[in-house]
């Protein structure tokens, strides 16, 4: 181990220092870690070309802007139909990895296409260039997909792999939809006419909400007819939106340019097209369960309400008040009833009183204590004065237990 | 309320759809307790019809066959067995 002691940093925190092996070796660590950089496809043109008498094989990869350093061992090299030449365009297959003495990252092939000895890769690179400038690449041409496709219409060889695969996936991921196939062959001279018709013929007919471009993988002369300018068009004036997936992950074509969306693979292609089922049941769950948790609780508050609103009801209630009330008309009503009472008995007691008065200054008591009424008998009135009787008049005189006569004596 | 589409009616979409909207609605509890009793009412049979689309579906397979009059018409497709 080599490191220096005490140094410290700016912010005077110890710091490594690297020895070269150990940096290398780290930098190398952290290239082969990326799985990406594991298994990948380089393409350009090749440059520096050598091929000393080890067998090894050294050159770059360069466009016009950048180069990566390329290395192919002897076994590799030795599979190679021949050797490419400065200046081809090729694409080379294998790792990334650090030449540790040399501190110099490179491209470990393991593989060399040659872009169709050059002329169908000039081809692809210059209707590649034409279709690009006229735009019919450009990302704000794409649409989106539509979230739940009804109809998908695939556009593939009745008999191929990819339908297969496509079928396969549909069926697991999405099956509420309809699969329209729009039978074409994929491959071989007829196939760009072919492959149009066939986009015309579904969007015209099948009524689809997507369309699927695919097909397996095959050599880049296979595939030509995705690297087409008349199907690239074709895929760009298809009513519903095209998604393709041609080949194997690593071949690219015009086609997919041109695509809404492009996917590696057939199977990959029907993934992008659809939601999963899965993941809808499980989204199916949760909604059931918010539903579920939202009404308990809402009845659970509303109950609390009630509560709480029949509490706040009883005390404002007139009921109280009635029953109130009710007490204090009774009340009246008794104090009305007494005092009528009273009064009444007040009313009898002076009508005694009246009747004692009367009787008192009646002629019956005058009568009692000894005086008596005289009448004349000739024509009953009352001898009040001597000048109403003269000697010999019969009388009637009147005492408290009768009456009796008598004649007037002067 | 807007007159709704019997449940067992809709497509998978639509009751879906209207469930996840439900949903939100019965979360934000603005509506009178009658009106929460008919949302959750509904939300369990739009999920339940969903489900039950789910489990039952099978991808249905058609192709486009040339016809007579130089267009095309839908038939069946039947895959090869492997």
């Amino acid at each position: 181990m080599l490191r220096a002691m005490g140094v410290l940093s700016l912010f005077g925190l110890p710091t490594t220092v690297w020895s070269p092996s150990q940096l290398n070796r780290h930098v190398r660590q952290v290239l082969e870690s990326d799985y990406r950089l594991s298994d990948l496809w380089l393409a350009g043109e090749v440059a520096n070309l050598s091929h000393p008498a080890s067998g090894h094989l050294y050159f770059s990869v360069r466009d016009s802007e950048a180069a990566v350093r390329c290395v192919m061992w002897r076994p590799e090299v030795a599979r190679l139909p021949r050797l490419p030449r400065d200046g081809e365009a090729v694409e080379a297959h294998g790792h990334l990895s650090v030449y540790e003495a040399g501190g110099q990252y490179q491209l470990y092939a393991d593989q060399i296409a040659f872009a169709g000895e050059g002329a169908l890769y000039q081809e692809f690179l210059r209707l590649k260039a034409v279709l690009e400038a006229e735009g019919l690449f450009d990302p704000d041409r794409k649409r989106d997909l539509p979230k739940w496709p009804r109809r998908i219409g695939v556009v593939s060889s009745p008999t191929g792999a990819a339908l297969r695969d496509v079928v396969n996936v549909l069926g697991r991921r999405y099956p509420l939809a309809e699969l329209i196939l729009s039978p074409t062959p994929v491959q071989g001279e007829a196939a760009p006419a072919a492959i149009v018709e066939a986009l015309r013929a579904v969007n015209q007919y099948g009524n689809p909400d997507v369309i699927l471009l695919v097909r397996g993988g095959g050599s880049m002369e296979d595939l030509w007819a995705f690297n087409t300018e008349e199907v690239v068009r074709a895929v760009v004036n298809s009513t519903a939106p095209v998604v393709t997936g041609i080949g194997h992950e690593t071949d690219v074509h015009l086609a997919d340019f041109a695509a809404d969306r492009q996917a590696p693979t057939p199977s990959a292609a029907a993934e992008i097209a659809t939601p999963d089922r899965a993941e809808l049941a499980g989204e199916l769950r949760e909604h059931r369960q918010r539903l579920a948790r939202a009404w308990r609780r809402q009845r659970d508050e509303r109950h609390s309400q009630v509560a709480k609103q029949r509490a706040a009801l009883a005390l404002a209630s007139p009921q109280a008040r009635i029953a109130n009330a009710r007490q204090r008309s009774d009340d009246l009503a008794r104090r009305v009833v007494a005092a009528v009472r009273h009064e009444l008995a007040l009313r009898q007691a002076g009508l005694r009183g009246l009747v004692q008065t009367l009787t008192a200054v009646g002629p019956e008591t005058v009568l009692a204590r000894g005086y008596a009424v005289v009448r004349r008998l000739a024509d009953g009135q009352v001898v009040r004065s001597m000048a109403q009787v003269k000697a010999g008049d019969p009388l009637g005189v009147r005492v408290s237990d009768g009456s009796f006569g008598a004649r007037v004596e002067i | 309320m807007a007159k709704k589409k019997p449940v067992d009616q809709m497509r998978f979409e639509e009751a879906f759809e209207e469930l996840a909207a439900l949903v939100g609605q019965l979360e934000s509890g603005e509506q009178p307790l009658e009106e929460s009793l008919a949302l959750f009412e509904r939300g369990q049979s739009l999920a339940a019809h969903c489900s039950q689309l789910l489990e039952q579906a099978e991808l249905k397979l058609r192709q486009l066959v040339p016809d007579d009059s130089g267009g095309y018409s839908e038939s069946d497709l039947e895959l090869e067995a492997e």
